[in-house]
């Protein structure tokens, strides 16, 4: 009997389908963010200045810059990860490294987790309001500060710690997927030698996990910056030239400000620039954020590749 | 193996008695009674599934780490019980090293893989962790090879060399004996041979147990041997005895290759 080594017709149509039809996916995904990036480049390209970075916004919108909204958001993504990302941390640790493996309370954390990477964002702006600004909030005025009102008001840290809640998931999940990764073998190793589970945990598994724990804090961070449905309610104001000095403080966001430039202004034509430009530091903010991250994490892989 | 004949019976090092072990409600190994002997090698051998690893784990409380084992019986080294109430197991292991089938060096450089047993046991001066990084790679006969690269990681070793890194950094700690779960199994055949020349070096200094599946392996490294089937110690014994006049008919039949 011959043997059909020969390439049939149907084989090769069939590739070549698959080929064009990934490569027109991958069109869509590229061509759209060039479009935006075109757009926002082209656009926001002209209002852009070292005065525009630097300065405040004045003349009802339509004139000045936009740095309190700049530092407000960095200061907003800072604090954001300070207080997120350790929990969420320690929480993947504990599911993965502590808790036994058929554990109901691990089980029940787990699924809480993913039911809380489901919650539409202005429902993490509700329970902002609700839970820190309206409730402890007033206990932290009431029993710490004599009764002033500080605390008991929409601020940075509250809506920093509200972005946190809203990113824990983003964290705990790619963490615990980077200490999954981390073969079992290398545990065993350190255990072999004497290390506590403690000791294991520190300098084994954690480090060698950091990595993807990194990737876990870009994701978070990204979309704590971009992120702007929350902070309507818990700390971002819609003007306010100066910029914050303590954690009650209200601050202006890059995101809410483009919110508020393309719906609140009274010269829509004097406003578009400054709102291109707003639109494109906010993308390169991102991007550089998204950037500085994952030049970290490449170091750190390449370190003991 | 030609010192058999002129030294005197060796102290022993390890005294197990009635040691069971069981995963849940299926029994796994034992109960087993057995002498292991200071600065001898001893091997254990036996098909797969007889319980030999699941013995060598029971030495340094190992299996404590897996939640469904349940071990009763008492291991003594030196006359100290292992599974008392009061013992940490995390003791027994700086006392009791282990070497494993798959190399598992950390990712770290080939310096901090050596030292990881010392600096999470206490502080020591820098200059003596070099020191003592030094005296186990050079115990473990890979000094000459990356002395000159002790801060690369330890990943890009060979699987011989990185073998040879795990049994220094089992050794950096000064254990008094070193567990060997088939060390050589997964390397070429000289890496294999360093790896028995270097378990002959050094049985001089620590007594080691070393489970393996390759009979030859077993008569070449080591002194006594334990033929170990479905869970018991069939037999024990000096190696030459095992090898040549066994006592059981398994063991026979397991060293001549009908089964295994």
């Amino acid at each position: 009997m011959k043997l059909k080594l020969k390439r049939t017709k149907r084989n090769a149509l069939g590739d070549i389908a698959l080929i064009l039809a990934s490569a027109l996916a991958l069109l869509l995904v590229i061509g759209s963010l060039a479009v935006i990036v075109i757009d926002v480049g082209i656009h926001g390209y002209e209002r852009l200045s070292w005065a525009f970075l630097t300065e405040s916004p004045d003349n009802g919108m339509m004139g000045g810059g936009i740095f309190p909204a700049i530092v407000g958001t960095t200061a907003m993504v800072f604090l954001m990860t300070l207080a997120g990302v350790p929990i969420g941390v320690a929480t993947a640790v504990y599911l993965h490294e502590y808790a036994a493996p058929d554990s109901r309370f691990a089980k029940l954390v787990r699924i809480a987790v993913q039911n809380l990477a489901g919650v539409p964002s202005i429902v993490f702006g509700l329970f902002g309001l609700g839970f820190f600004i309206q409730w402890v909030g007033p206990g932290i005025d009431r029993f710490l500060l004599g009764g002033a009102r500080m605390f008991g008001q929409p601020g940075i840290l509250w809506a920093s710690l509200t972005m946190a809640v809203l990113t824990l998931p983003v964290v705990i999940v790619a963490t615990e997927e980077a200490l999954s990764n981390v073969p079992n073998s290398v545990r065993e190793a350190a255990f072999a030698l004497g290390a506590t589970k403690f000791q294991v945990v520190a300098t084994v598994v954690v480090p060698q996990s950091l990595a993807g724990i990194l990737t876990g804090g870009i994701l978070a961070v990204s979309r704590g910056a971009g992120e702007v449905a929350p902070l309507l309610f818990t700390g971002a104001a819609y003007f306010l030239p100066e910029l914050p000095s303590r954690f009650s403080d209200q601050f202006m966001h890059l995101g809410y400000h483009v919110y508020v430039l393309s719906t609140q202004s009274p010269d829509v034509d004097a406003t578009q620039p400054i709102l291109y430009a707003t639109v494109l530091v906010l993308l390169a903010l991102v991007f550089m954020l998204n950037l500085t991250a994952m030049v970290a994490r490449s170091r750190m892989r390449r370190h003991f590749a | 193996m030609e010192r058999t004949s002129t030294t005197p019976p060796p102290s022993v090092k390890l005294s197990i008695r009635d040691l069971q072990v069981s995963y849940g409600s299926k029994r796994a190994l034992g109960p087993i009674s057995v002498d292991i002997y200071e600065r001898n090698v001893t091997a254990l051998i036996g098909p797969s599934g007889c319980g030999k690893s699941t013995f060598l784990r029971s030495l340094n409380r190992m299996n404590d780490l897996v939640p469904s084992a349940q071990i009763e019986g008492s291991v003594k080294l030196d006359g100290t019980e292992l599974y008392g109430a009061q013992v940490d197991p995390v003791g027994v292991r700086r006392r009791i090293g282990m070497v494993f089938q798959q190399s598992n060096p950390f990712p770290k450089s080939i310096a901090e893989n050596v030292a990881y047993g010392l600096k999470i046991e206490k502080k020591l001066q820098k200059s003596e962790i070099r020191d003592r990084v030094e005296q186990a790679l050079r115990r473990s006969a890979l000094w000459e090879e990356v002395k000159d690269r002790l801060d690369e990681s330890a990943l890009r070793l060979s699987g011989g060399q990185q073998q040879r890194l795990c049994i220094a950094r089992a050794l950096a700690v000064n254990p008094d004996v070193l567990l060997m779960d088939e060390p050589a199994s997964a390397l070429d055949p000289i890496a294999t041979a360093r790896i028995e020349q270097l378990i002959h070096e050094l049985s001089a200094s620590v007594t080691v147990v070393i489970v393996t599946h390759n009979l030859q392996q077993a008569a070449r490294v080591s002194s006594y041997t334990a033929f170990f089937y479905l869970g018991d110690l069939v037999e024990y014994n000096r190696t030459e005895v095992i090898f040549r006049n066994p006592s059981q008919e398994k063991t026979e039949e397991y060293v001549t290759g009908k089964f295994g």
